[in-house]
């Protein structure tokens, strides 16, 4: 339920619960928008406008739906395009675990991201992980949209 | 020490942990018994022999009944300071109900508190001069009108509070007949900024929320600071330079070293009942492991390899066994397993996951975390998984620690933001073991990961 509501709603929803949003991740996107201009090539930007940063996941889970494994896919096919480019992986949960067991969690979400970018190819030593459990949500409020959100593994340049 | 096993500390957290440091041993409340001195008083003239009244309730029947006592303001120029402190902890921890009333002159008239409705009374002097200060202090049973305690203490004019901590614990000691609890401090993490971002810092503070102040800066994302049981060190988890693993902190020389050499995340540390090593857990593939490093050799050793994540371990007080979280059979639920490892067993069953175990000091009740309709719990269960209590229900109740006599629980607490983050919160909670008297402790702003240590020395 969580993940079908974000799969219809999840840009304006997203982009909603984003805009009093502070920190980075805010401004990312899922790269589902139209090839944006003006960013550079290879870049953290360009990963974020025109591949998409993040893939979500449901409560306890770190399966890869349909659409967080295309856009790995995406984020694959860009990873071979700029082979210079290592990234990092960041696991993130909802609030509802306690604080030891969602590090390890996160981690476990990261994992699954790179353990699929790996096997489309690209160098396990490109890649590397990290888990802030539940302690840099994306989204600040304390709702289902807000969980389903901060539920994720971020993809950032390094 | 290998110069790597230094975390890298910046010129201001240097400055910092020197100047809190460097107060600490100037009020002599490293935790040290040294300093303060105590010499038995001797009787009063008209006085009965002491040596009567030793306990005569117990902690549950002062549970439903506090003890009247009354504490009245001490002699002397620090007398408002010590009563103020030994009324606060008596008056707090439930077990007492402090009554003002005049301090009495020589010996005590005792139908005057009698008709007040007291069991017991404390008089006494608290006065610095030259050589520091020198509190003098009686506990009578007014009952019987005998005296059941007279102690002179002697220490650095900055103890007026400890020496009180140490009293109030003799008072909480004679009339309950187990050990108390008030001179002890918590370490935790200090919460600042915005939800998305929080700054956070080690820090430390008396129990009673007193002398709070930053063990480290706030540059890196810092949690679960663990006591060890013998020594004035700290396990915790830091994401120094982006890389998250544990530390320990020297709480005497400010010296931060990082424990185990492991490729994953190593987190969740604690140390085991000598003091000796810490267990912690440690990311591999999906999830994480369990391992003991030894503090003097490094040595480490894997007690789990589910391939599950198992995590939160924590001895009994034994040392013989270890609960710890895993969702090795699909959902986050408890376990005891041999401190060795191996012979795990389930020991959770009810409705929802659990999650931060840890064991009484003593040994016969495992607190923890449950987590059912997005609702969390605090709860108690015996060791074998029966007579499960929940004490406290919130949106999000976690980190449970015991008090050294194993009767209190501090939490933290965090109420569910709105949007942007508004109305989160984080507290320090205490919350008696049978449930009663649940309060939060007066940090400085906003606080997570409490940890109360043994009693100081």
């Amino acid at each position: 339920m969580r993940l079908k509501l974000l799969g219809a709603l999840g840009m304006a929803v997203f982009l909603a619960a984003c805009s009093d949003d502070t920190n980075k991740g805010a401004t990312t996107g899922t790269g589902a928008a139209a090839q944006s201009t003006g960013v550079t090539p290879g870049s953290e930007a360009d990963l974020v406008a025109n591949v998409g940063d993040r893939v979500f996941f449901e409560l306890n889970k770190n399966n890869l739906s349909s659409e967080a494994q295309a856009t790995l896919d995406r984020q694959a096919a860009w990873l071979a395009k700029y082979p210079q480019v290592t990234v990092q992986l960041a696991g993130n949960c909802d609030d509802r675990g306690t604080e030891e067991y969602n590090i390890a969690l996160g981690e476990r979400r990261a994992n699954a991201a790179r353990d699929y970018l790996v096997a489309k190819g690209v160098a396990a030593s490109r890649i590397t992980t990290i888990s802030y459990g539940k302690d840099r949500p994306t989204a600040t409020g304390d709702s289902e949209e807000s969980w389903a959100q901060n539920r994720n593994s971020i993809t950032s340049v390094r | 020490m290998r110069p790597s096993d230094l975390s890298p500390i910046s010129d201001a957290q240097a400055a910092l942990l020197a100047t809190h440091l460097g107060r600490r041993a100037l009020l002599g409340a490293g935790g040290m018994a040294a300093g303060v001195m105590a010499m038995p008083l001797s009787a009063l003239a008209q006085a009965a022999p002491g040596g009567a009244g030793d306990a005569e309730i117990t902690v549950d029947q002062a549970r439903t009944a506090p003890i009247p006592i009354v504490i009245p303001v001490l002699g002397g120029d620090a007398g408002q300071q010590v009563s103020s402190v030994i009324s606060g902890d008596l008056g707090n921890c439930g077990l007492f109900t402090p009554i003002d009333a005049a301090l009495p002159v020589g010996v005590p008239d005792f139908g005057t508190y009698k008709s007040l409705g007291a069991r017991a009374l404390v008089s006494g002097t608290a006065t610095t001069g030259a050589g520091g200060l020198r509190v003098e202090f009686r506990l009578w049973d007014v009952l019987t009108g005998q005296q059941i305690q007279g102690t002179a203490y002697t220490a650095g004019a900055g103890d007026a509070r400890k020496i009180a901590h140490i009293i109030a614990d003799v008072i909480y000691e004679r009339l309950l007949g187990e050990k108390g609890y008030f001179n002890s401090r918590i370490a935790y993490i200090a919460r600042s900024g915005p939800r998305a971002h929080q700054t956070t810092r080690l820090a430390i503070m008396d129990q009673d929320g007193a002398n709070s102040h930053y063990l480290s800066g706030g540059q890196w994302l810092t949690l679960t600071p663990r006591f060890s049981p013998v020594s004035e060190q700290l396990a915790f988890m830091s994401y120094a330079n982006n890389r998250p693993r544990v530390y320990v902190l020297s709480l005497a020389t400010g010296r931060q070293q990082l424990l185990g050499d492991f490729d994953g995340i190593s987190f969740a540390p604690r140390f085991a009942p000598d003091g000796r090593t810490v267990v912690m857990s440690v990311t591999r593939g999906g999830g994480s492991d369990i391992y003991t490093v030894d503090l003097a050799s490094r040595a480490k050793r894997q007690l789990t390899s589910s391939g599950a994540i198992d995590t939160s371990p924590c001895f009994s007080p034994d040392g013989s066994q270890i609960v710890f979280n895993s969702d090795r059979g699909g959902s986050p639920q408890l376990y005891i397993m041999s401190a060795g490892g191996g012979g795990a067993k389930r020991i959770s069953y009810g409705n929802g996951t659990y999650g931060s175990p840890v064991w009484s000091p003593r040994g016969d009740l495992i607190a923890f975390t449950r987590i059912a309709n997005g609702s969390f719990s605090l709860g108690v269960m015996a060791p074998d998984g029966t007579g499960e209590r929940i004490l406290t229900q919130g949106f999000t109740v976690d980190t449970p620690t015991f008090c050294p006599n194993g009767r209190v629980l501090a939490f933290c607490r965090q109420t569910a933001a709105g949007a942007g983050g508004a109305g989160f919160s984080s507290s320090i909670g205490t919350i008696d073991i049978t449930g009663f008297h649940e309060r939060s402790i007066p940090a400085v702003g906003m606080s997570s990961d409490p940890a109360w240590s043994p009693l100081n020395g």
